[in-house]
């Protein structure tokens, strides 16, 4: 089975968000650089799928050189190959990034072979534009269904891996798809348990030869002006007290919300 | 010509998303000074229109799929109906509630039209290119875009806008439309089902009580789960906590797990991390129990109790 991973290199915030003087992006002085947790997940499912039906792994970024940080981390965890397209920022419209990112994946496809399932984050940590995958999936002609939490493959009629079943979550539990392969999938975080890189992954990772391209994808009809921090509405807040001397407080506030009711006991509500 | 809203919805159950998506489509039509219409898809949908005239819709379009191929939702073959009846109103532009469902409808009509698609806006001024402001960083930062498109397709911020109810007892005329789809879309239908909670859940429960860090371990929730059953509520967690394997991903509240809205979300031993923070400052009312008056989430609650939640906790549940 050979699978394709997308990620993208975000900053990694502390507790607040600090925007550069110009607005044009977010200051990324002193912070280290990660992935959204949901492509974190979705690194570890290609390697699991891998190991369990063997095959290759690929992961596929867009963004800048520094992005060959993220491409070794997936190797450090076990993904095999890697391509980084080389584009000098991280801020190409979600258009022109599906564009550069489809004519990637042709060619990656052209020298090795088709790949059975490209997955994808749900979005993206930091622009959040929740399509470059649905786009590059719609250019392949491959069906894709986002917010994808489980994944189980099995075998059509003539014994080849034929069908993904994805399950997505919704509010009171799953719904179920069977997709033809190949496919396309967006993971959210929770689908798998990322491990951590093992002594030897680490090794491995150095020693991976990523594959830079470039594109020339025109941009889409979406153009970022600027950043804002959104207004806080900052509302002081009122201290009800202190330990279990404040719960009088609290069960008054309850009463006030109208979510106390004084007429349940403990022992009608577990009857 | 008219501002389209798409129609979210569950087998006919209208998703309430969808009214803020009306609430945003309204603030659109009003500056071009054109009508909100409504698109339902599917033959369960029916059922929704006078809602959609009593949340602004002047006309309503009924779509359903010819053949019984598609079943009740693939977010192929909606976003293809999507596209199809765009060639046929051609509307001003295009709305819908900035959900999985209509975010992932929209960016498929969307690569179908092979047109931008602007998702989690929170407000629009229209002139020939379209200034937006949407949310990055799952709210955390706002950006303000321009939208070049002979057809602007947006999603709105759920929970940036407030739903209204402006035609109370309104009807609208249903126009009922069948539209043909290519064979392939059904390879991406709901196939079954799984249903796993009956009850409340973080999106829909009056309160939450969350648990962080400060929880210490999975037992640790158990007093949560007291203080939930007596409140009638359900309890969630941060990040950190399924990190450690406290409790399941499916109850972890933030931008990458469940938003949540409740009357009052209850935080207890939560640092209030940005992760955690955006999937909570939805909540009517926040209230913080933290050891640390320092707390990140201490500080942007609207109440809070200093104090160590094995004690507070307990303390409210028995009265």
């Amino acid at each position: 089975m050979r699978v394709l991973v997308c990620v993208k290199r975000v900053p990694a915030p502390g507790a607040k968000i600090n925007i550069t003087d110009d607005g044009q992006s977010v200051d990324a002085t002193n912070l280290g650089h990660t992935m959204s947790p949901h492509e974190e997940c979705g690194l570890e499912l290609a390697v699991q799928l891998v190991e369990a039906h063997g095959g290759e792994s690929h992961v596929l970024t867009l963004g800048v050189t520094e992005a060959d940080e993220q491409c070794r981390w997936a190797a450090s965890i076990g993904i095999n190959k890697a391509t980084l397209i080389d584009v000098g920022t991280q801020g190409w419209d979600p258009q022109r990034t599906a564009s550069a990112m489809t004519d990637a994946i042709r060619a990656i496809e052209e020298v090795d072979g088709g790949f059975d399932v490209l997955i994808f984050g749900n979005e993206s940590a930091d622009t959040g534009g929740f399509q470059v995958g649905i786009r590059v999936a719609r250019a392949l002609g491959r069906p894709m269904v986002n917010a994808i939490k489980g994944v189980n493959i099995s075998a059509g009629i003539d014994g080849e891996n034929t069908v993904l079943e994805a399950q997505r979550e919704t509010d009171s539990g799953m719904e179920v798809y069977k997709l033809p392969m190949p496919c396309a999938i967006g993971v959210k975080e929770g689908i798998t348990w990322p491990r951590y890189p093992t002594m030897r992954g680490r090794l491995a990772s150095k020693k991976l030869a990523v594959d830079v391209a470039a594109s020339d994808a025109a941009p889409g009809g979406q153009t970022m002006v600027r950043l804002n921090r959104p207004e806080e509405q900052v509302s002081e807040t009122i201290i009800l007290g202190e330990g279990a001397a404040a719960a009088p407080a609290v069960i008054e506030l309850l009463k006030e919300l109208g979510l106390w009711s004084e007429g349940t006991s403990k022992q009608e509500v577990g009857a | 010509m008219s501002v389209l809203v798409v129609v979210e919805h569950d087998r006919g159950t209208l998703a309430d998303a969808s009214l803020e998506a009306f609430a945003f489509a309204r603030s659109i039509a009003g500056q071009l000074g054109e009508q909100v219409e409504a698109l339902l898809i599917g033959a369960d949908a029916a059922g929704l229109a006078d809602v959609c005239a009593a949340h602004g819709a002047g006309a309503v379009h009924h779509a359903s799929i010819a053949g019984d191929s598609v079943g009740d939702y693939g977010p192929e073959a909606y976003g293809m109906v999507v596209a199809s009846l765009a060639a046929l109103l051609l509307p001003s532009g295009i709305v819908a509630s900035g959900t999985d469902r209509g975010n992932e409808v929209l960016a498929q009509a969307a690569a179908e039209l092979d047109l931008p698609f602007v998702a989690n806006c929170v407000s629009v001024k229209t002139a020939d290119e379209w200034e937006l402001t949407r949310v990055q960083w799952g709210g955390s930062l706002n950006e303000d875009a321009l939208l070049r498109s002979r057809l602007p397709i947006v999603s709105v911020a759920h929970h940036s806008v407030e739903p209204q109810e402006v035609s109370i007892g309104a009807t609208a005329a249903i126009t009922e439309h069948i539209v043909e789809l290519p064979e392939w879309v059904s390879r991406s239908v709901i196939q079954d089902r799984v249903v796993l909670s009956e009850g409340l859940t973080l999106a829909t429960a009056p309160v939450v009580i969350g648990g962080g860090r400060g929880v210490g371990s999975a037992e640790g929730f158990n007093v949560l789960e007291a203080l939930a059953a007596r409140l009638g509520g359900v309890v969630g967690c941060s990040r950190a906590v399924t990190n450690n394997g406290w409790r399941p991903h499916s109850d972890q509240v933030g931008q990458t797990g469940t938003r949540i809205a409740p009357q009052l979300y209850i935080a207890c031993g939560i640092s209030g991390a940005i992760q955690h923070w955006v999937g909570a400052k939805a909540a009517k009312k926040i209230l913080a129990i933290n050891i640390d008056p320092a707390a990140n989430m201490v500080v942007k609650a609207d109440y809070a109790v200093i104090g160590d939640l094995f004690e507070v906790l307990p303390a409210i549940e028995q009265g």
